[in-house]
């Protein structure tokens, strides 16, 4: 434990370091990554260690109702071995990427705020008091915010970007605010552990608790209708920023939630059906809008609101498990949920990082303007094209574990349960599918229109290698996915501690790993079975005795004489037969001039991506809001007198209220 | 065990999907009184044991009426249009569908938590009766043409005979005779009317009928 | 006692048979003699001892697509048991490894297609993945149903020796489920109403479109992957459709192939006797099916 406090320290220490050190930047990148690489490796060591042990430390501390109480049980230890490791990744890469893309005068505060977002990070899982939570809490918002904007905070998209950020982030923060306080005020503490042993707060209160951890939390992982922010701020940020915040810092939302269900004591049905509700809604609208989105990274910001949606799912079939007292159902949900998160953030890192390599060798991130890519960044290609294909859930890659876990929860549940309490995990099954189906046609689109085929712009023909130092740390990643998907049952065996927390177990016992463990093996020999089935039949084709030599040509193309790179087929009418499904979803407007006549001079199409929470939702309500309020624009002169003057009328009212009811505080 | 009842039951069901998904006139009216039939079928099925000469009488009845004279009725008054199909409905086929599939399993849900004062013939009785009063009601509510909405009437009423065959066989003689009379006269004045609005009009898109007011 | 390895090369011998005798089927319907039922195995040893023809355009995904294809396909046919006769991979949770296999082959072929830069082919590979979008929920809502009515997790439980009780005691979820298993094997193989496998139109195509720039072995890979993944559907269907499980392994075997040619003569009369759908009606198709296996579900699950 306190390994990981020490690396927490480095992290504060060598941000500051890095800041102090502005005035050059090569020192202050160089104190910067070095407090980075040192704290998160020796942060992995701690991390180990707590997984392994267990571990907490309890300070004083002389904030009211706070305490430096920090612990890593089993779910703490899972977020920390996510977060220490890629967040070593994450720093080697910015070094590289911050060389080319950065401004030297900002060096400084870039590595300040990139490693206070990690030790912000690593503090809201251990932390196992109220106060302190919310602290770090604010920390890595803020720090992630700040890390948004210092690339380029001149590019009005990524100021609205950011400020989008900011409220969405506080707004969500609010929620938690108001969830502490009523547990704090129901049980006179702030200290996890006496909220998880007193059982839960009356019954009353708890629906509304959890109400207000859904939203407050699900803002933060992402979950659809709170993710509005996300998808503007990832496209912003720096890649490995990117990387960083989808991979490991929304999936704290997550823990957030999961760890705050252990407050509210025995969980009624509804819990876990809105979860699930809220988890495949997610699921079906993240995959659909990343279909729909013509920037790389906006694709995989929406991706990532598809992934926080499966966890949800997952978490929402362990909930009802748990209220239906179907133990099987429960360790898979739960399971399969944190098994995800673990291969979400391996993979979604090293797609950030690949989109981040995009744009450095070719200067766009608009998919259209792309193509052609996996000849002229062959080692990039192969890594983001593997890992395309692992998101989208295919086996025998590394995420498919995971979603077969949820999906035997969901089938464990409707084999044992009876009357309508089954349909929940049917329509678990069917939101899954539909999922798992349109996030492989938003990455068949992603890796082919990006990566295949011929380039449509000269930016795109003109794109040559990157720095080995971009893609070390990608070879990393993929190799980790590499493993897990031979032995997906060291991945579950890494999760399974976290899901004995969530599922209450009694110690020694790991619910999950009972549960889960035969598919998991079994999942290797399928995997081992198609490699060698592949290996043989690869074989197979080149010792053939062939007639005929092996020759290439242009492409066939139906025998078309002067094939052109802008007749391939576009990201946007890859999406059309898709999108045209689903069109009560308000999700673009069409401009351009169709073809007439002919002999047709000019057309054009182009779709403009809408943003319907936002546009339909958040707009209309925030501007209400703000309406309301400019009735209230007089009380606004800026005399700093009547200011005073308010703060002190507010005193002489409160206590002559104290002293009229008779009481002391 | 699935018994004959079920299975006439689940056939009113299907149905009722299919009436959802379809945009050809003359095969939404057949399979309507397809559904028809089946009700009909039903009494003499379910209560066999108490069959008189009035349920008799009243299931002939109901069978001629729903299996022959509606459509026979609905498909002359559509003969002349030369739209044969539905116009673009304000509810997509597919979305109408995935509504369709969300209202069967709500009507389970609802329909295994309401009591019955006794025992009925079988447990689909009831979601089946809710989902096709509520589905009759969707294609009422999301179809643009007369003919269409007359055959959502129709779906409707089908729904109301379910839930009178929950009750028992006498009861709800009268009632059904009441609603039948109804939607008799009502599939009666909108085939009039379809075919006068038609030969008026050209169109018997109903959405368009807003438009006929005095006022400019 | 059949070796479980002994189902799975049935299957791979087997598969390319199912292709040829719908051909016969339709051309018998059409009063034609047509081609021989084995000429898919010749067709297939043909292009496999040609050369290739491989665009410039295309890279190492190209290259490796119809292998990936091929095995992955393969892989999920070691998981589909020959009606009563266990599959050699059997575990709870297989179907979902089998639907994740045949999707990891639709991939593979649809990033070859793309890696070409044809405009068809791009245009059959965007059809593909979303008619296999609405296609995989259906899948797995089949499987949920028989999952439920059968009380088994692994296809070889689902289908095993408690199907025939299953049939008369969920006999109408079954029924819906088989239904809806079998409008998906027409829009998964790429058969009539969905797509025409005949046809020579490329901008009506949906699978074939998408092989235009295959050659040589790399078709045969392509195609014997079509041919398995017909197979499989067939497989699933006639285990599904036709309980007879006897214990005897040999009548069990044997119905179980009575009823994969049965299902190949239906797809071969429904091609017959229908006109391929537009494009647009084709969700709707698959989405009724949807309905029907959930209807399936619904009617599964009460009390």
């Amino acid at each position: 434990m306190i390994t990981i406090l020490v690396a927490a320290a480095l992290l504060v220490a060598g941000g500051l370091g890095a800041w102090l050190a502005s005035a050059r930047p090569v020192v202050a990148g160089r104190i910067g990554l070095a407090a980075a690489a040192a704290g998160c490796a020796l942060g992995t060591a701690g991390a180990a260690g707590a997984w392994a042990r267990g571990g907490a430390l309890r300070l004083a501390w002389s904030v009211p109702y706070g305490e430096l109480h920090l612990r890593a049980d089993g779910l703490a230890s899972l977020f920390l071995i996510l977060i220490f490791p890629v967040g070593l990744l994450a720093s080697l890469y910015g070094t590289a990427y911050w060389k080319e893309h950065l401004a030297p005068s900002r060096a400084g505060a870039a590595w300040l705020f990139h490693n206070l977002l990690l030790a912000g990070m690593v503090l809201v899982v251990v932390a196992a008091n109220g106060i302190l939570f919310l602290l770090a809490w604010e920390v890595m918002s803020l720090a992630s915010f700040f890390l948004i904007a210092v690339g380029d905070d001149r590019d009005p998209a990524v100021r609205d970007a950011g400020r989008l950020y900011l409220v969405a982030t506080h707004a969500g923060t609010a929620f938690l605010l108001v969830m502490f306080a009523l547990l704090a005020s129901g049980s006179g503490t702030m200290d996890f552990p006496a909220w998880e042993r007193a059982g839960g707060p009356a019954a009353g209160a708890a629906g509304f608790l959890f109400l207000c951890a859904l939203i407050g939390f699900g803002t933060k992982a992402g979950l659809a209708p709170f993710h509005v922010w996300l998808p503007e701020a990832h496209p912003a940020a720096p890649s490995h920023v990117s990387a960083l915040m989808s991979a490991v810092m929304i999936e704290t939302g997550l823990y957030g939630l999961l760890r705050s269900l252990g407050f509210l004591g025995e969980p009624p049905l509804w819990w876990g059906a809105a979860l699930l509700g809220v988890g495949i809604a997610s699921g079906i609208l993240g995959a659909y809008f990343a279909l729909l989105q013509p920037d790389i990274k906006r694709a995989l910001a929406y991706s990532s609101v598809e992934n926080a949606g499966i966890t949800a799912a997952g978490a929402g079939l362990g909930l009802a498990g748990l209220s239906l007292d179907q133990p099987a159902m429960a360790a898979l949900g739960f399971g399969g949920a944190l098994l995800h998160v673990v291969h979400h953030a391996l993979l979604k890192a090293l797609l950030f990082m690949g989109a981040g390599c995009v744009a450095l060798a070719t200067g766009t991130r608009r998919i259209d303007r792309l193509g052609g890519l996996a000849r002229r960044l062959p080692a990039e290609g192969r890594l983001f094209l593997v890992a395309s294909a692992a998101l989208s859930g295919l086996p025998p890659l590394n995420a498919f574990a995971g979603e077969l876990l949820l999906y035997l929860s969901a089938l464990s549940g409707l084999l044992a349960l009876d009357g309508p309490a089954a349909l929940l995990p049917a329509a678990a099954v069917a939101g899954l599918a539909m999922t798992g189906g349109l996030a492989a046609a938003c990455f068949a689109r992603l890796a082919g229109i990006v990566w295949l085929g011929e380039p449509r712009t000269p930016e795109a023909a003109g794109a040559s290698g990157t720095p080995a130092g971009l893609r070390r740390p990608m070879t990393v990643l993929a190799a980790g996915a590499l493993i897990l998907a031979v032995l997906p049952a060291a991945g579950l065996a890494l999760a399974a501690p976290a899901a004995a927390v969530c599922l209450a177990a009694p110690p020694g016992s790991s619910p999950a790993w009972e549960a889960g463990r035969a598919p998991m093996m079994w999942l290797s020999a399928g995997a081992v079975l198609t490699a060698l089935l592949a290996a043989a039949v690869w074989r197979l084709r080149e010792r053939r005795p062939a007639r005929g030599a092996s020759r290439t040509g242009p492409t066939w193309d139906c025998g078309y004489d002067l094939p052109s790179p802008r007749m391939q087929y576009t990201a946007s009418s890859f999406s059309s037969p898709l999108a045209s499904l689903f069109t009560w979803i308000p999700s673009g407007r069409v401009r351009g001039e169709a073809p007439a006549g002919p002999f047709p001079v000019s057309a054009s199409y182009d779709v403009e991506i809408a943003r319907p929470f936002q546009e339909r939702i958040y707009r209309p309500a925030f501007a209400s809001v703000a309406r309301g309020l400019a009735r209230l624009r007089w009380l606004q002169h800026g005399r700093v007198q009547l200011y005073v003057l308010y703060i002190v009328v507010t005193l002489i009212v409160l206590i002559v209220r104290l002293l009229v009811a008779g009481e002391t505080p | 065990m699935t018994t004959l009842a079920d299975l006439l039951l689940i056939v009113v069901i299907l149905v009722d999907l299919f009436a959802l998904a379809s945009s050809r006139l003359g095969a939404l009216i057949r399979i309507v009184a397809l559904q028809g039939l089946a009700l009909g079928l039903l009494p003499l099925i379910a209560h066999h044991e108490q069959l008189t000469w009035r349920t008799a009488a009243l299931a002939g009845g109901s069978l001629a009426l729903k299996g022959a004279v509606f459509p026979w009725l609905l498909l002359r008054a559509t003969r002349q249009d030369s739209v044969r199909r539905e116009l673009t409905p304000f509810v997509g086929y597919t979305a109408s569908l995935l509504a369709g599939v969300a209202i069967v399993g709500a009507a389970f849900v609802m329909g295994s938590r309401l009591p019955l004062p006794f025992p009925a013939v079988s447990d689909l009785l009831v979601p089946v009766a809710l989902s096709t009063t509520i589905i009759g009601q969707f294609l009422i509510v999301s179809r643009r043409k007369a003919a269409t909405q007359v055959l959502g009437y129709l779906v409707l009423e089908n729904g109301i005979f379910v839930f009178g065959l929950t009750l028992s066989v006498r009861m709800p003689a009268l009632v059904e005779m009441g609603v039948l009379l109804d939607v008799f006269i009502g599939v009666f004045v909108m085939g009039l009317a379809v075919r006068h609005i038609q030969q008026e009009f050209d169109s018997i898109d109903a959405s368009q009928l807003t438009h006929l007011r005095d006022l400019p | 006692m059949i070796a479980p390895a002994a189902v799975f090369l049935l299957g791979l011998a087997l598969a390319p048979l199912t292709g040829g005798l719908i051909v016969r089927v339709k051309s018998l319907a059409a009063g034609r003699t047509g081609p021989p039922i084995l000429q898919p195995y010749f067709d297939l040893a043909r292009l496999w001892r040609k050369g290739t023809v491989r665009s410039t355009s295309t890279s190492w995904v190209f290259a490796s697509g119809s292998v990936i294809t091929a095995a992955a396909t393969a892989a999920a046919l070691a998981l589909v048991p020959a009606g009563g006769v266990r599959a050699p991979l059997a575990f709870a949770g297989d179907a979902v490894l089998l639907v994740g296999l045949l999707a990891l082959g639709r991939f593979a072929m649809v990033l070859s297609a793309m890696d070409t830069g044809s405009s068809f082919e791009g245009m059959g590979a965007s059809r593909e993945t979303a008619f296999s979008a609405l296609a995989e929920p259906v899948l797995m809502l089949v499987v949920a149903s028989v999952a439920r009515a059968s009380g088994g997790l692994s296809l070889s439980e689902m289908l095993g020796p408690g199907l025939p009780a299953a049939w008369g005691l969920h006999g109408a979820s079954l029924a819906l489920a088989a239904a809806a298993l079998f409008v998906i094997l027409l829009a998964e193989n790429a058969r009539i109403p969905v797509d025409d496998p005949a046809t020579h139109l490329e901008l009506t195509m949906i699978h074939e479109v998408m092989l235009l720039d295959h050659s040589g072995p790399d078709l045969a890979l392509m195609e014997y992957a079509s041919a398995l993944k017909l197979w499989i559907f067939g497989a699933l269907l006639a285990g599904l459709a036709v309980p007879v499980r006897t214990g005897w392994e040999a009548l069990d075997l044997a119905a179980f192939l009575a009823g994969t040619a049965a299902a190949a003569a239906v797809v071969g009369l429904v091609e017959s006797s229908m006109a391929r759908l537009q494009l647009a009606r084709v969700p709707q198709l698959v989405v009724g099916a949807g309905a029907l296996a959930a209807f399936g579900v619904v009617l599964g699950v009460r009390a």
